[in-house]
């Protein structure tokens, strides 16, 4: 039995896993290699080839599958390859690496020392995935598929239970016990809001309009944050499962799922897996032989931030220039064209088909009261262990950068972590210990978002920071709302002037009201936040927005107008390196002998620094270092 | 025919209005000035101004909302005048005046306002894209000549391909309505962007200038002048001066 | 229709560009059924296959789609991916999201500003339309940063000093191909 035919019942799905199960148990040896983003830049595909050419050299196809898989998470160490069933882990992996590894631990079971990771806190040699510390802390339910699954394989989905709870929810279930199970799970959107899942689909059912729809949200605009791309790519079948279970308990027929040009290979993975699905009879007209006719389109953006806003979002697909509405009337009212509409995160359309399939009380089990369920999250910037992470909700912050982190690298000094991407905020080291969930990051004055974590540490200016989202956040912005368009103009241009040492102490009384009168003002959930990281980075760093401003000294090092590079005497070995790839030509010196930095003619590009190999380029700023 | 009544709180007076009636039309009809930019009673709701925001709902836990754009629903409580409110409205029209100053509508708001502190980098736009004209070419003039371009910092009221286009009829609505064009303010110290003169100066430039339409050629702009330092730019200015 | 189109073609472009395929046009029209409410899908496909939007071809859309020319414009210019003029030979798109930023991108990104001798707030491309320069606001390689694309292959944990070489090694190998 295969997919020749369409799956015309929940039996028939039953008897295809058992021979897809069986079929794969025979001491079957497996290699999967990431092949996310961040281990395809690694050079993953040659990695593959190699382990191909390598396979069939020795004739072994029969009795090794390599298996490319989506994003396993741990994007620092790509590329990854695992090996199942013995679970033994190499990181970093190069094409010249395939031979030994499959003479060695494939087919003799024994590990390669040199391939290890090492951990680099205890420098200990760790041979199984789930002993490395990156993975030990982490809960991952929706990420762990990922790492097993050929994401353009329907029946490698089918084989781990694909679309079984699907067929649990055709045969046994009605809507309205859909919905209550999803209510009773407490599962809130994983985009930022955090607005109760099932609340929102109970409403839209409620509806007396019809067509309905709905719509996932994969417009992943926040920088730093790559969640639902990872998930698109790597798992494209688990969120077609859990919107078919969405259209099945709100009762639409057809579904949009909205990604961002930006990424190719998850528009490319998702629409396979959706003709795929269609074939095997699992999306379309007659789903499982049920009745129930639901069928998905993939829809692209065009490179829009706003357009992750739902009501903009909502425009794009209609064809329309992405600028937000007035709410009310909300989607599930009046959505596209005007119709009754669901809009919910990738991430929560994959947690859909698992809380079905475990039951509400097992998703209440992770997480903390109002929060509950395990969370994705990017852990980006001066984090040792750069990648995707899933935890449950309540975790602290601290757990997630210093345990799953790895800490900060060179051994520096943690300074700040942002959330919830260029609307959200930075949290100080006496925030470490906040539980990360939707209440307590609220209270801290930023949000969950769609799950960005940016570390930064001593080396990170956190006024320029501040810029950097502005600045993100005013090219952004639509231009509708005078307060949003005009007002983060402003927020730039006076960050701008704390920056280049042009600040006043009236800039940040100033800054304070602008920022307070923005976020009121403005009509969408872009504008409403826009002076977020301003204000946050305001209120737990003012001291070293008082430092631009009074001392004209960027502690950090970063803002070019406020630092000054020098050649220290004693380190300065004449070497000229310097002076070579200086492109204003203002160092000056003999071979062999102390070279300086002419200051009125530097530039701040900061060449000289990037080549000295002994140190002794200097930055100050402000009379310190 | 007849629309259903619904019931709202403004500033805390029970009201009754009709269902589908937008926030400010109920204010309007209360008597309660509530200032606007972008807002026309001939063409449909923009919101892009944000002067028209009210605070909406219960005490303690309020939302500001443009009243142009949102309806009236049944136990809606609106303070069209909060503490939060009118300071959100200072600071935006701190903002207009900073970037277009030349225009007489937004001085005289913000004098109104009692706007005394012009804080951000002066800017002479133009054009604060209320989209009044937009709106008046395609809904009253069913042209559609122009319409916004561009998004955030390079949003910008234009003809497609910034060429001049087939369906403009040379109409001159979108100039009528515009509230920079139609009435240009330059103040009595033109380095400041800021003016307030307007009720000030006696006779005010109000009063003398009202009824002025003058639409913004190039060189126009200073509608005043100290005493003696008219610039007859565009030829209107010495008739006024004249009449005065 | 068509020579009016390549007369208004001729006063918007300077740089002459190749006759407009306007079979594609219609073919990828015909692909989408001639519906307006997939503007943009039709658009990036246009975009995908002639590199950018050339606007003969944004009339013909209109035209054909009845709808207004104006709001094609809009949307156009709303939309950051899409072109009105044609690319340039070589492309590098240096990301700017934040992981990258705080690892350095600005300096990477001034680095390519100097070595092009290009000011990006005039103008992204170099005036032989050899070289352009853009940004963009996170591709997701958070890991690797700071990211650089050039010409579509992603580049990780790019130096300043790697700047040069990394441009002398794309238009190097585009001039054997010329050749």
């Amino acid at each position: 039995m295969s997919l020749d035919n369409p799956i015309r019942s929940s039996g028939e799905l039953e008897d295809l896993h058992g021979v897809l199960v069986e079929r794969r148990s025979e001491d079957h040896l497996c290699i999967s290699i990431c092949t996310g983003t961040g281990c395809v830049v690694g050079g993953a595909e040659s990695v593959v080839d190699a382990f191909v050419e390598v396979i069939s050299e020795m004739g072994l196809e029969e009795k090794i599958e390599v298996k490319p898989t989506g994003c396993h998470g741990f994007c620092e160490m790509g590329p990854l390859v695992t090996m199942t069933p013995s679970g033994y882990f190499y990181p970093q992996v190069h094409a010249r690496d395939a031979r030994e590894i499959v003479e060695k631990t494939l087919l003799n079971n024994e590990v390669v020392e040199k391939l290890l990771y090492h951990d680099p806190q205890t420098d200990e040699a760790i041979a199984r995935e789930a002993d490395v510390p990156f993975y030990k802390h982490q809960k991952r339910i929706i990420l762990a598929e990922n790492g097993h699954l050929n994401p353009t394989d329907i029946e490698d989905y089918i084989s781990i239970g694909g679309y079984k709870g699907l067929a649990h929810v055709l045969d046994e279930m009605n809507p309205d016990e859909v919905i209550t199970c999803v209510i009773d799970s407490g599962l809130a959107g994983r985009g930022g809001a955090g607005f109760p899942t099932g609340k929102k689909w109970e409403i839209c059912q409620k509806q007396p309009s019809e067509p309905k729809y709905l719509v996932c949200n994969a417009d992943e605009g926040d920088p730093g944050a790559y969640m639902d791309r990872s998930i698109l790519e790597g798992n494209p079948h688990r969120v077609i499962e859990g919107m078919c279970i969405g259209a099945f308990a709100i009762g639409a027929s057809q579904g949009f799922i909205y990604v961002r040009h930006e990424y190719p290979l998850a528009v490319e993975r998702i629409t396979l897996a959706i003709e795929d699905a269609r074939t095997a009879g699992l999306l379309g007209e007659d789903i499982m032989g049920s009745g129930l006719n639901f069928d998905l389109k993939v829809v692209r953006g065009a490179g829009a931030f706003v357009c992750g806003e739902e009501s903009a979002l909502l425009k794009s697909l209609e064809g329309l220039k992405g600028e937000p509405k007035q709410r009310p009337p909300f989607p599930v009212e009046k959505g596209f064209q005007n119709k009754p509409t669901v809009i919910n995160n990738v991430e929560t359309w994959a947690n859909v088909p698992h809380i079905i399939n475990n039951g509400p009380e097992w998703f209440v089990g992770f997480g903390t009261e109002g929060s509950a369920g395990t969370k994705i999250f990017s852990l980006v910037g001066k984090v040792n262990n750069t990648g995707l992470v899933e935890v449950p909700m309540g975790v602290t912050i601290r757990e997630i950068v210093f345990d799953i982190g790895g800490g900060i690298p060179n051994g520096k000094e943690f300074k700040a972590v942002q959330t919830g991407g260029p609307a959200g905020g930075c949290l100080p080291t006496s925030m470490l210990d906040l539980p990360v969930d939707f209440h307590a990051l609220q209270e801290a004055g930023t949000i969950m978002g769609s799950g960005g974590l940016i570390v930064m540490d001593e080396d990170t200016c956190m006024v320029d920071v501040a810029r950097y989202f502005t600045k993100f956040l005013e090219e952004e912005s639509c231009g509708k709302c005078y307060s949003c368009r005009k007002g983060t103009q402003r927020m730039r241009e006076l960050l701008d002037d704390i920056c280049e040492g042009r600040g006043t102490p009236g800039h940040l009384a100033l800054l304070e009201e602008l920022g307070h009168a923005v976020n009121t003002a403005s009509m969408c959930g872009l504008g409403q936040n826009a002076a977020n990281p301003m204000l946050s980075t305001l209120r737990h760093f003012r001291d070293e927005y008082e430092a631009h401003i009074n001392e004209h000294r960027c502690s950090a090092g970063v803002c070019t107008e406020l630092i000054q590079y020098t050649i220290l005497e004693e380190f300065c070995d004449g070497c000229a390196a310097c002076s070579k790839v200086c492109p204003s030509e203002c160092i000056v010196g003999e071979k062999d002998s102390l070279h300086t930095i002419i200051t009125e003619d530097c530039i701040k590009c900061g060449s000289c620094l990037n080549v000295c190999t002994r140190g002794a380029v200097l930055i100050t700023s402000g009379g310190g270092v | 025919m007849s629309a259903k009544v619904i019931n709202i709180t403004m500033n805390g007076l029970p009201m009754e209005v009709y269902e589908g009636m937008n926030v400010l039309e109920a204010a309007r009809i209360m008597g309660i000035d509530i200032p606007t930019l972008c807002y026309d009673e001939g063409l449909s709701s923009y919101g892009a101004c944000r002067l028209c925001i009210v605070e909406i709902g219960p005490q303690d836990r309020t939302k500001v909302v443009s009243s142009c754009t949102y309806r009236c629903e049944e136990g809606l409580e609106i303070r069209t005048h909060s503490k939060r409110v009118m300071d959100t409205r200072k600071m935006i029209l701190e903002l207009l005046v900073c970037s277009t100053p030349g225009s007489k509508t937004i001085q005289d708001l913000a004098a109104a306002h009692g706007v005394i502190t012009a804080r951000f980098k002066p800017e002479h736009e133009d054009c604060m894209l209320c989209g009044l004209c937009v709106r008046m070419c395609k809904e009253q003039m069913m042209a559609t000549a122009i319409d916004f371009a561009g998004r955030g910092p390079d949003r910008r009221i234009t003809t497609p391909f910034d060429e001049a286009s087939a369906l403009c009829r040379h109409c001159g609505g979108c100039m009528f309505i515009c509230p920079a064009c139609s009435s240009r303010c330059m103040g009595p110290d033109a380095d400041t962007t800021l003016c307030s003169s307007c009720l000030n100066l006696s006779p005010s430039c109000v009063e003398v200038y009202d009824h002025q339409q003058c639409w913004m050629p190039p060189g126009c702009g200073t509608c005043i002048r100290p005493e003696g330092d008219y610039l007859p730019a565009t030829g209107r200015i010495s008739e006024v001066k004249t009449e005065a | 229709m068509a020579a009016s189109d390549a007369s208004s073609a001729s006063t918007v472009e300077e740089i002459t560009p190749p006759p407009l395929d306007m079979n594609e046009v219609d073919r990828i029209l015909e692909q989408h059924h001639s519906d307006s409410t997939e503007l943009i899908a039709i658009l990036l496909d246009i975009q995908d296959a002639l590199g950018y939007l050339p606007i003969p071809a944004l009339r013909h859309i209109s035209e054909q789609l009845e709808f207004p020319i104006n709001e094609i414009y809009g949307i156009v210019t709303f939309y950051k991916h899409f072109k009105l003029t044609p690319p340039p030979k070589h492309q590098f798109t240096v990301c700017t999201g934040t992981a990258c930023h705080v690892r350095g991108a600005v300096q990477v990104f001034r680095e390519f500003e100097r070595q092009l001798n290009l000011d990006t707030t005039i103008c992204n491309t170099t005036p032989d339309m050899e070289c352009g320069l853009e940004t963009v606001n996170c591709i997701g390689a958070c890991a690797l940063g700071p990211v650089v694309i050039v010409d579509g292959e992603f580049k990780g944990q790019v130096k300043q000093t790697r700047v040069s070489s990394m441009i002398k090694k794309a238009t190097r190998s585009s001039g054997g191909d010329t050749e």
